[in-house]
C-alpha cells in the first residue's frame, strides 16, 4: 500500500480543500465535484482525505459496514440479527474511500453472483461490489466525465435512493449504499451530464496557481514527498492530527446548530436573485454554511459563512445555456456582491 | 537527397532523454517518441533497451488492446479446471518495474489511455472485474510510440502530460545517428548516486519561472524538469545540479511543450497577400478595401434556425436521396466487451469475450447426472456450455461543422452562421455527440477543433474564428471528407453540416477564378456523396443561391437557407460590424 500525500501539506487550492472538509463534516451535503486543469492535485487531495478521516464504528463482520447506532439504516442481515435478539458488536474501522476505476464493469460496481461458490458448489450467492464497500464512506471517481453512460445511470439511481437494488443473474438483493460521491474531471475532455452534475452538493473549480512562490512551494513539497515519503508524512503528522480533531469537533457540534431566521431569508434571497432551479441549492447552501460554521467553532451561522460557501453550492445549479462558458461563477459573485455589499 | 535537415544535437538529446529515463525511471515516468517506424526509431529503442539493462521485464501493448489484457481478468480455462476463480495478470502489472511499450499510441482507445494514466498515478492496478477484486503493483516506465503523420494524430494529452519527455525523431535520418549516450554501467553508477544529488533552491525557482515564461501551466512539468536535472547531474558525476544539467532538463522537458514561442510567432503580421490583385478588388468583395475586414472576429449572435435540425437529420427525414451506397446496419456497433449488454449467445470463452456465468451454469445443469461421478458435489462445465454476453456499443456520432469564414460570408452573415452553429452545438450537447469544426477562408481549410465532446472548447474556437479572404469551398469540403473518412474508419458516424454562402472563388490548387472554383467545389461535393456521408447544407447567403442547391444535390444532402432573422437579429449584425 503506497503512502498518501498529507492533506495539510497541499499548497493552496483552498476552495477544494474546504469543500472536501465540509463534505466530511456533513455527508448529507451530497458530495463534491472538482473541475480543473491537469496536474492541479485533484486526485492527490481526494486520496489525502482518506488518510485524514477519523475512524468510524461499524458492525463486526457486516459486509456493508453498518452503523450499530443507526438502527433504521441497517442492512437486512444486521436487522435479522437484531430481531433475533443478538447484540451487534462494533469495532473501529477506517472510513472507506473507494476508487471507482475507469473500466470497472457493472457487475463489480453493483455486486454480482459469487463466482467461486457458483462454480464449486453450484450455489447462488451474492458477492457485494464497490457500492457496498463505499457504504458510509466516499466513492471517488476520477475523470468522471469519461465514465460510461450506463454506469452513470446506475450511480445516479443509487445516490438518490441510498440503496443498491440488485436484480440480475437470478439474484434479488438490496442493501444500504449511502456514500459521499466525489468526482473529478477536466471539462476540456468532455462534458458532464447535467443530471449527474446536479447530484453533487458542491462543485469547485481548481486552477494551476499562477504565483511563482506558490508554484515553487508545490514543486518543493512534492519533490520532498517523492524522495522520502515516510519522513515527509511524519513531519506533517501533527498538522494532520489537528485537522482530524477539527473534523471530529465539528461533527459533534453539527446537530445542535440551527440556522437563524435571517440566515434562511438571506439564503432564499440569494437563490431567488440567481434563479436556481428547485430547492436543492438552498438546502445545500444552508447545510454547507452550517458545516463551515461548525468547522470554525462558531456559535451560530453567520452571513459570512453563507457567502463563502455560496459559489461552491450554487454555481452548478444556475439555469444556463450549456454553451455559456464560465459565466456561472461570475454570476454568483455578482449576486453576492449585490446582496452583501462590496 | 542532400544533407540532412535535422537540427544539430537532436540525436544527442534523444539519447540523453533515454539515458536520464534509465537513471530515474520512477520520477520521470516515460517518454513519448514521435517517429515513424524505421531504422532511426529502432536504433533509439535499442539504445534505450541497453541503457535500462537486460534484467527488466518488457511488455508491448498493441493498439487494440482490451481491458482484460491490460488490467488482467479471469483466467477461464484455469478457473473451470480448478473450480474457483483464477486470476490472470494483465500487461500493466506484468511490466511492473520494467518497460511498457505502447505501440501506435496515437490510436490507443480512450479507456486504454485512462488505464495507463491511472497506473502511472497510483503505481498499482486495481482490478474490479469479472467478479474479482485484486490489486497489483504496476510501476513501469511508459514508452509511447507515436506514429502519427500530422498534427491531428497525437498521443492523448492526458498521457503526454504524465511522461517527462517528448522526443521527435521524424526529422532524423540514418546518417544523423552518431554516438550513443552513456552505457548501462554508467547509468547504474548514476542510479546509485541519484538519491544524494541536491538542487539549489534558486535553481528550483529558476525552473518554475522558466515554465511560466514558456507558457507551461501544468505543475507536473517543472517537477519533471527538476528530476531530469538531478538525473543529469548524477550521470555527469556531480553531487549538486549544475547549470548544464538545468539547461538539458529545460531543453528536454520544456522545449517540446513551450507555447509562448509559438504564440509570439503567430502574432507577427500574417503572411496575408500584400500583392492585392487588382482584378479581384473590383467586383469580388462588395466592400472595396477589404483590409479592415480581414480577420475580423465576429461574435456569435442568435440565429433563427428551426429546432431539432440535427435530430431530424439523424433520423433521415431530411435526406435528399433515397438510396445510399452501403448499408450500415443499425446505429450500434457490436462490441465484445463495452457498452450495454444485449443478450447472450453460445460461444467460446476466448480472450475478450465476457462469460455469462448463470447462463453457462444453466446450460451445464442438464448434463450433470451424466458427467458427475457418483458422490461428487462439483459442477462439471465443459467448453460447449459457455455462454457469452453480447454487448452493443453506441457508435459515437460526430457532427463536423464546415464553416465558410470568407470575406463574402463575413460581410453577409458569418455572425449568424456562428449563432446557428452554437445552436446546433447545444443540440449536440444534449445528445452527447462529438463535434469538430473546420473553417475555410483565404487560401485553404483548417481543422480548428478536432473531434471532441468539450463544448467549452468548441465555443472558444468558434468565437475566436476570424472572417475574411476568399472562399476555397473545395478545400473545405475536401478537409471535411478526410476527417469524416478517418472517423468512419474508427467506427464513428460522421454528420456533415456545411455552412456557406455558395460563392466559391478559390480553386482547389489555390488559384483564383469563380468558374474553376465552382467546378472544383462540385467535384469535391460529389466525392462526399460517393463516400456516403449524411449531412446538411445551410445556405448563409442573404438570398438563397442557385449554386447552393446544386452543391447540395451534388453532395446528396438537403439544402436549407438560413432564415433571415428579425429586425433585432439584423441590428445586432450591424452592431457587430460597427463594434
Amino acid at each position: 500500500m503506497s503512502v498518501a500525500f498529507p492533506f495539510s501539506a497541499i499548497v493552496g487550492q483552498d476552495e477544494m480543500k474546504l469543500a472536501l472538509l465540509v463534505a466530511a463534516v456533513d455527508p448529507g451535503i451530497g458530495g463534491v465535484m472538482v473541475f480543473g486543469d491537469r496536474g492541479t492535485g485533484k486526485s492527490t487531495a481526494v486520496r489525502a482525505l482518506a488518510a485524514l478521516l477519523p475512524p468510524m464504528k461499524a458492525v463486526e463482520d457486516c459486509r456493508y459496514g453498518c452503523d450499530p447506532a443507526a438502527t433504521e439504516a441497517l442492512c437486512a442481515e444486521c436487522r435479522r440479527r437484531l430481531q433475533g435478539g443478538l447484540r451487534l458488536r462494533a469495532r473501529q474501522v477506517p472510513v472507506p474511500v473507494v476508487d471507482l476505476p475507469l473500466g470497472a464493469t457493472e457487475d463489480r460496481v453493483v455486486g454480482a453472483l459469487d463466482l467461486e461458490r457458483a462454480l464449486a458448489h453450484g450455489e447462488k450467492a451474492y458477492e457485494p461490489g464497490l457500492l457496498a464497500r463505499a457504504n458510509r464512506g466516499f466513492l471517488y471517481i476520477d475523470e468522471v466525465n469519461l465514465l460510461e453512460d450506463h454506469l452513470v445511470d446506475l450511480l445516479l439511481d443509487v445516490a438518490a435512493s441510498g440503496e443498491n437494488v440488485v436484480e440480475r443473474e437470478g439474484l434479488s438483493v438490496r442493501h444500504p449504499a449511502r456514500f459521499v460521491l466525489v468526482g473529478s474531471g477536466n471539462p476540456e475532455e468532455g462534458e458532464l451530464r447535467p443530471q449527474l452534475l446536479d447530484r453533487f452538493g458542491l462543485s469547485v473549480e481548481v486552477r494551476t496557481p499562477d504565483e511563482l512562490a506558490t508554484r515553487v512551494e508545490v514543486i518543493r513539497r512534492r519533490d520532498a514527498f517523492e524522495r522520502d515519503p515516510r519522513s515527509f508524512v511524519a513531519r506533517w503528522e501533527a498538522d494532520e492530527a489537528q485537522e482530524r480533531r477539527r473534523i471530529l469537533a465539528a461533527r459533534r457540534r453539527l446537530p445542535r446548530l440551527e440556522p437563524d431566521q435571517d440566515i434562511l431569508e438571506l439564503a432564499a434571497k440569494l437563490c431567488m436573485a440567481l434563479g436556481t432551479d428547485g430547492l436543492r441549492g438552498e438546502l445545500t447552501l444552508i447545510r454547507a454554511a452550517r458545516a463551515l460554521a461548525c468547522l470554525e467553532g462558531s456559535r451560530r451561522i453567520k452571513p459570512e459563512h453563507l457567502q463563502r460557501m455560496a459559489p461552491a453550492a450554487l454555481r452548478h445549479r444556475l439555469r444556463r445555456n450549456p454553451l455559456d462558458e464560465s459565466g456561472s461563477s461570475v454570476r454568483v459573485e455578482r449576486a453576492l456582491a449585490e446582496l452583501f455589499g462590496p | 537527397m542532400n544533407a540532412s535537415l535535422a537540427p544539430p544535437g537532436l540525436w544527442a538529446d534523444a539519447c540523453a532523454a533515454a539515458a536520464l529515463l534509465a537513471v530515474d525511471p520512477r520520477g520521470l515516468q516515460g517518454v513519448v517518441v514521435r517517429a515513424r517506424p524505421g531504422p532511426v526509431r529502432e536504433c533509439w529503442l535499442e539504445y534505450l533497451d541497453e541503457a535500462f539493462g537486460p534484467s527488466l521485464p518488457r511488455r508491448r501493448v498493441p493498439a487494440g488492446v482490451t481491458d482484460d489484457r491490460l488490467l488482467g481478468g479471469l483466467d477461464l480455462p484455469a478457473t473451470l479446471a480448478a473450480g474457483r476463480g483464477v486470476l490472470q495478470r494483465g500487461l500493466l502489472s506484468e511490466a511492473h518495474g520494467g518497460l511498457l511499450l505502447l505501440a501506435t499510441a496515437e490510436r490507443a482507445s480512450r479507456s486504454a489511455i485512462a488505464q495507463v494514466c491511472a497506473a502511472l498515478d497510483t503505481g498499482e492496478v486495481i482490478l474490479e472485474r469479472d467478479g474479482l477484486t485484486d490489486r497489483h503493483p504496476a510501476r513501469s516506465t511508459v514508452i509511447a510510440l507515436d506514429e502519427g503523420l500530422d498534427d491531428d494524430e497525437r498521443v492523448a494529452p492526458s498521457l503526454a502530460e504524465r511522461l517527462a519527455f517528448l522526443v521527435d525523431l521524424d526529422a532524423l535520418s540514418v546518417r544523423d545517428l552518431d554516438a550513443l549516450g552513456p552505457d548501462s554501467v554508467t547509468v547504474e553508477a548514476a542510479q546509485r548516486r541519484l538519491p544524494s544529488v541536491t538542487c539549489a533552491s534558486d535553481h528550483l525557482e529558476l525552473l518554475c519561472a522558466m515554465a511560466v515564461r514558456l507558457g507551461i501551466d501544468s505543475l507536473r512539468m517543472p517537477a519533471f524538469a527538476l528530476r531530469a536535472a538531478r538525473a543529469a547531474a548524477a550521470l555527469a558525476g556531480r553531487a549538486v545540479v549544475a547549470e548544464a544539467d538545468l539547461a538539458l532538463a529545460v531543453r528536454l522537458v520544456f522545449g517540446p511543450r513551450a507555447r509562448v514561442l509559438e504564440a509570439a510567432a503567430t502574432e507577427q503580421p500574417p503572411p496575408s497577400p500584400p500583392e492585392s490583385r487588382p482584378e479581384e478588388s473590383s467586383g469580388e468583395e462588395p466592400n472595396g478595401d477589404q483590409q479592415p475586414l480581414e480577420d475580423q472576429v465576429l461574435e456569435a449572435i442568435e440565429a433563427a434556425l428551426p429546432a431539432g435540425l440535427l435530430d431530424a437529420l439523424r433520423e433521415g427525414s431530411l435526406k435528399a436521396r433515397t438510396q445510399r451506397a452501403g448499408g450500415r446496419g443499425e446505429g450500434g456497433q457490436a462490441s465484445r466487451v463495452r457498452g450495454r449488454p444485449a443478450g447472450v449467445r453460445a460461444g467460446r470463452a476466448e480472450r475478450g469475450a465476457r462469460l455469462d456465468l448463470v447462463s453457462t451454469l444453466r446450460a451445464a445443469a442438464p448434463w450433470q447426472p451424466l458427467r458427475r461421478p457418483a458422490g461428487v458435489q462439483r459442477v462439471y462445465v465443459q467448453p460447449e456450455d459457455c455462454r457469452i454476453t453480447r454487448f452493443r456499443q453506441r457508435s459515437p456520432t460526430t457532427s463536423i461543422f464546415v464553416v465558410d469564414a470568407s470575406g463574402s460570408a463575413a460581410l453577409h452573415r458569418l455572425a449568424e452562421a456562428k449563432g446557428a452553429v452554437e445552436m446546433l452545438l447545444a443540440e449536440c450537447y444534449v445528445r452527447r455527440d462529438q463535434v469538430a469544426l473546420i473553417a475555410f477562408r483565404a487560401r485553404g481549410a483548417e481543422l480548428l477543433l478536432p473531434p471532441t465532446r468539450s463544448l467549452v472548447r468548441a465555443r472558444r474556437c468558434l468565437s475566436a474564428l476570424p472572417g475574411g479572404g476568399g472562399t476555397p469551398l473545395a478545400a473545405g469540403l475536401d478537409a471535411a471528407r478526410e476527417l469524416a473518412l478517418s472517423l468512419a474508419r474508427r467506427g464513428g458516424r460522421p454528420l456533415l453540416v456545411v455552412l456557406t454562402d455558395g460563392k466559391p472563388n478559390v480553386a482547389r490548387d489555390g488559384g483564383a477564378g469563380r468558374e474553376r472554383a465552382a467546378a472544383d467545389a462540385l467535384a469535391s461535393a460529389r466525392a462526399l456523396r460517393a463516400a456516403g456521408f449524411d449531412g446538411l447544407l445551410v445556405d448563409t447567403a442573404p438570398r438563397p443561391q442557385a449554386f447552393s442547391i446544386e452543391l447540395a444535390a451534388a453532395m446528396g444532402v438537403a439544402a436549407l437557407p438560413l432564415p433571415t432573422s428579425g429586425a433585432a437579429g439584423l441590428s445586432r449584425v450591424v452592431g457587430a460590424f460597427a463594434g
